[in-house]
């Protein structure tokens, strides 16, 4: 997949129409504009916000929060995911517990998180852990679990032991299942930070947004969910490119053609 | 049931779909633990894969290395044999070369037909360089042409390369063509019911061979057996 080969010429289109609908209902109706500001207010004083810095310190902020949170996620999750999928009885020991803990909406988890670490970062960070830990989790075993038994029995013939079955067939056979489960939680990761940050407070996107809404600054307010929209926009195209050049690597590296 | 396979003999079993070849060469190559009875490769009883011999597997689509091109795949063979050095990838090419796939080395098993990826795996286990080669309905699944293009060619190694083959197949004639012993089962509870030497003359032909009374005698004499 090439991220930035194309560009989808009527869906931007399309967006450049809703934001042109904003901004004339908005400039046509005093009563639109107190909760909708024009768009073109909101980039305005976006721009002035980074500007001014303001705003600099709470992007940096979930940034930092965003990519512990995410990575560590990843790095436990699938080391997890391969041990569970790979090893059955360690599976069957920990199945129920995983499918009790992982329907529950995981902001469920932000209460007992502020009583267990209090409101600084490691709290925010522990529940993005939490969170993004399950679709990584829940991927990367079933890649593991549903791989092609002969696949299995081809690295025994050829004289290999479980864990060099496991590092040289199971894991580049599950590879795509373990993508699919880091992508879908850099969704979840920016999801956990915003709301962590709206409700403890102190910095951060999310409690810049929650904030300005509570002192009336609306275009402000604005503003901080526009830089969140091109946050998650921006980091889901970097994960794409980050995807393929994994890819391209996965495929070099073990194919040497 | 009991058999033997000598070194460097090209040996089948024929028998009806559902007799539990495939079962049987699982237990060979030590994949499968037999229910009753035991295995002994190069006098060493077998409780697991043992090294020197491969399992060529039926569903070679499912074996091959999706993540691989078929130079990679073919490069396992060698890697897991530490053998990766210098000219490991010569090795690789030779043989690619020799299972007729040249030019199509960096081509992923997905974009090749089901014969050549059925070459693509006999290339790969050639590779680790097995004293023994164990093939599960190696040609069942590719068109009759290329059938009989890869019965030369399996021929044709098995002569450079002094491989110990033991083959299964349904195939009658295929077996008679490539072998020098079959070994005829019967349907459950599978028993061996014949043992038929083929005493046709090498190099075999797929013409001539074929065409020789002998050849004739031989497929319908194992017919008869396996229809009882």
């Amino acid at each position: 997949m090439k991220p930035f080969a194309r560009i989808n010429l009527p869906g931007v289109l399309s967006l450049l129409a809703l934001l042109l609908v904003w901004e004339i209902s908005a400039r046509s109706s005093k009563v639109i504009h107190l909760y909708f500001p024009a768009i073109s207010e909101v980039v305005r004083s976006l721009v002035d916000l980074i500007q001014s810095r303001e705003l600099v310190g709470h992007l940096l902020a979930s940034l930092g929060r965003f990519f512990i949170g995410y990575l560590l996620s990843a790095g436990i999750a699938v080391t997890l995911g391969i041990l569970l999928g790979y090893f059955r009885r360690a599976y069957t020991f920990s199945e129920v517990l995983i499918e009790f803990l992982r329907p529950m909406p995981s902001v469920a988890m932000i209460p007992v998180a502020i009583l267990l670490l209090g409101i600084g970062n490691s709290m925010i960070v522990a529940v993005t852990v939490y969170a993004c830990t399950w679709p990584i989790l829940i991927n990367t075993i079933d890649g593991v679990k549903n791989i092609e038994p002969t696949l299995i029995d081809t690295g025994r013939t050829f004289g290999l032991g479980r864990w060099k079955i496991l590092k040289r067939i199971v894991l580049p056979a599950a590879f795509p299942y373990i993508v699919t489960g880091l992508r879908v939680s850099l969704a979840i990761a920016l999801i956990l930070v915003t709301t962590s940050e709206m409700v403890v407070g102190g910095n951060g996107l999310g409690f810049f947004i929650l904030d300005e809404e509570r002192s009336l600054k609306t275009t402000n307010m604005y503003a901080g969910i526009v830089l969140v929209a091109i946050l998650g926009y921006g980091l889901n195209r970097l994960f794409l490119l980050v995807e393929s050049k994994a890819m391209a690597w996965h495929r070099g590296a073990t194919a040497r053609g | 049931m009991s058999f033997q396979v000598e070194r460097g003999e090209f040996v089948s079993i024929v028998g009806p779909s559902g007799c539990g070849k495939t079962t049987l060469l699982m237990c060979i190559a030590g994949l499968n633990p037999p229910s009753a009875g035991g295995v002994v490769v190069n006098n060493v009883q077998v409780d697991g894969p043992p090294p020197n011999l491969v399992l060529v597997f039926q569903e070679f689509n499912k074996s091959l290395f999706a993540w691989r091109s078929v130079l990679g795949n073919v490069l396992f063979g060698l890697e897991v044999r530490a053998k990766l050095s210098q000219d490991a990838e010569e090795e690789a090419r030779k043989l690619i070369k020799l299972v007729g796939l040249e030019g199509f080395e960096r081509h992923y098993p997905w974009e090749l037909s089901g014969g050549m990826q059925q070459r693509v795996a006999i290339a790969r286990a050639l590779a680790y360089g097995p004293e023994i080669l164990l093939m599960d309905e190696p040609f069942g699944s590719v068109d009759a042409l290329t059938r009989l293009e890869l019965e030369d060619g399996l021929l044709r190694i098995w002569q450079n390369l002094g491989t110990t083959i033991l083959l299964v197949t349904h195939d009658i004639e295929e077996a008679i063509y490539l072998s020098d012993r079959i070994y005829v089962l019967s349907r459950r509870p599978s028993k061996i019911i014949q043992t038929i030497e083929v005493d046709l003359a090498r190099p075999r032909n797929q013409i001539t061979t074929r065409a020789q009374v002998k050849f004739m005698e031989l497929r319908n004499e194992i017919y008869k057996q396996i229809s009882q």
